[in-house]
């Protein structure tokens, strides 16, 4: 049952085979059995699981279902869920039951989906190893001592050990598609604007985007049809027609066009996911694209500039957590300014901490020109390769990360290194398009991902590539023994 | 330009946090490599770019100015840590 994909899901339950109450039972019972382990799930929602499989079974039978009715899904705890903790793996939102859904929960409720409770994730999204968490590090199914990847580390780690079919991921630098390529999934991070951030817990408002997380390029086409879409309770999302994403999955590639970028396969790249990427790409060219190396000249300066704009939006967005109005509050605080400080100081982890604070120099008196603004500026410089690029080519292709999972601890203590690996994502979120990872091969057992970015609102074009790359090859349908 | 312990003190009083005194040389280490990472950005000439604010560089959307929300007032404060007859309680402001 948990080897399906959605749609053969979605059929066995129009179909009658099975009802969303014994498939939905069936999950619980692989979170209950395997959660101990992994550390995927912050909360299990089991009652509200019930009752949505119930409402779902009512549907099925009355005929007014629709493609995903009935089918379980794993939510990332930044996501507001209505009557259920929402924490975003920090002590500072343990206790925060939030009192509305995000609209993103609210779409894919609507659309009949089961919520089997709300995962595991770096704090308030800031991390690429899901360590820190408040909750614990979450376990890489394909070994367990090693990070499944980060912020979305436990949407991977459940997706990729079948705890879950499908589930929703964020990504402002990578948080989708690095832990996805960790975990051997198929992950999507649309063009910024394409899916509501309402309700969804800002880190960085200009780079965060919602997206799938799932086994495979038509799962993740499923759920980003009814993920996507115009909503007005979000000032920057998009007023723009959606595709039926699954329409265009059988296209030919014939002719497609894509580029290599010189940069993505330079110093730093391990020499075993370089010879994966190498063979996926020839995989391509069997199926009819032309390749041609391109340059995207300002790829050095992504990393600095997402570390002067995201902790700059993280410092401001995270203001609202005081200790006030919900979340943490420090005991028998003597006055106001003790209150916030205590409250800030006890509720958030040092990463947190430390991005707030070289957000807040970052936009200190005297300092918003030399760092802000400057980094505005290089965030247009890279764009700018881009566009170049892509009126030469229709596609890009690399690596989604430098190396395969990683141990545990293994860069907890050295930030700037942790940053650094997370080259070959941060550009797709500063110039706002969006780019998918799929599984591409193994490493000593271990899982890497391929990266495909598209520009602007191509993500048909991203699941198409996807789609055809997964009929030739059968790296996404591999699941780690223990989870089989 | 390198951060100071008295830097780090500032910029925490700033954002609101209080963090160890213990802590403080480790996060000095830690803001200054990240800040000479940042450095980078300095090494191209940005003379005349035109800064990048939204990806799309859409503009900020207007609503009308009308009510668009139910009071939910109980609700909202079921959630918050002190509160009594409607008002979010704080420690005395003003003496």
């Amino acid at each position: 049952m948990h080897n399906k994909s959605l749609k053969q899901l979605s059929d066995a339950l129009h179909q009658g085979e099975m009802t969303s109450v014994e498939l939905t039972r069936h999950f619980l019972d692989r979170i209950n059995q395997h959660n101990g382990e992994l550390n995927a799930f912050i909360s299990v929602t089991d009652d509200l699981a019930m009752r949505q499989a119930i409402a779902a079974d009512e549907r099925l039978q009355s005929k007014t279902a629709g493609p995903l009715t009935g089918i379980p899904l794993a939510h990332k705890d930044i996501f507001c869920t209505k009557g259920v903790r929402t924490s975003c793996g920090s002590k500072m939102l343990d206790p925060f039951v939030s009192p509305y859904d995000a609209t993103v929960v609210e779409k894919l409720g609507a659309a009949g989906m089961v919520t089997l409770g709300k995962t595991n994730m770096d704090e308030f999204a800031m991390g690429s190893s899901n360590e820190t968490s408040f909750y614990g590090p979450v376990k890489n199914p394909w070994n367990t001592e090693r990070v499944p990847g980060g912020s979305s580390g436990g949407s991977a780690a459940s997706v990729a050990a079948r705890l879950a079919p499908v589930a929703t991921g964020t990504d402002t630098g990578g948080s989708i598609r690095q832990p996805s390529s960790l975990c051997n999934l198929t992950g999507l991070k649309p063009t910024y604007g394409r899916v509501s951030r309402y309700g969804m817990i800002a880190f960085a408002s200009s780079l965060d985007q919602a997206g799938p997380m799932a086994a495979n390029a038509e799962d993740a086409a499923m759920l980003l049809n009814a993920m996507s879409g115009f909503d007005e309770r979000d000032s920057t999302c998009v007023n723009r027609e959606v595709p039926d994403y699954t329409a265009t999955l059988n296209d030919s590639l014939e002719g497609l066009r894509i580029g290599l970028p010189k940069e993505y396969f330079g110093e730093g790249l391990d020499p075993a996911v370089a010879a994966i990427i190498e063979t996926a790409i020839k995989q391509f060219e069997k199926l009819g694209a032309t390749i041609k190396e391109i340059s995207l000249p300002n790829t050095n300066l992504a990393v600095p500039t997402y570390y002067v704009v995201a902790p700059a939006e993280c410092s401001s967005n995270l203001s609202r957590m005081d200790g006030v109005r919900f979340g943490h509050r420090a005991e028998n605080p003597k006055d106001l300014l003790d209150l916030y400080q205590r409250s800030r100081g006890e509720g958030f982890g040092d990463e947190v901490k430390r991005r707030i604070m070289v957000g807040t120099y970052a936009l200190s008196a005297g300092y918003y020109d030399a760092y802000y603004l400057k980094a505005q500026q290089c965030r247009r410089l890279i764009s700018n390769d881009f566009q170049q690029a892509f009126e030469e080519v229709d596609v890009i292709m690399g690596p989604t990360a430098p190396t395969t999972a990683f141990k545990l601890g293994d860069r907890t203590n050295d930030p700037v290194a942790m940053y650094l690996a997370d080259i070959y994502t941060i550009s797709t979120n500063l110039a706002g398009l969006p780019g998918i990872s799929i599984p591409a091969g193994f490493a000593d057992g271990l899982p890497a991902g391929l990266q495909i970015i598209g520009n602007y609102f191509e993500e048909a074009r991203l699941l198409n590539v996807a789609h055809q790359y997964q009929q030739a090859t059968d790296w996404h349908r591999q699941v780690p023994k223990a989870f089989q | 330009m390198s951060l100071e312990k008295s830097d780090v003190e500032k910029i925490a009083h700033l954002a609101r946090l209080a963090i160890d005194e213990s802590s403080i040389p480790d996060y000095a280490r830690d803001l200054n490599n990240i800040l000479s990472l940042v450095e980078e950005m300095s090494s191209v000439n940005t003379d005349g770019i035109r800064p990048m604010a939204h990806p799309l560089d859409a503009n900020q959307r207007l609503r009308d100015d009308v009510v668009s929300e139910t009071d939910q007032r109980e609700l909202f404060q079921s959630i918050a840590p002190k509160t009594e007859a409607g008002v979010y309680l704080v420690p005395k402001v003003i003496e």
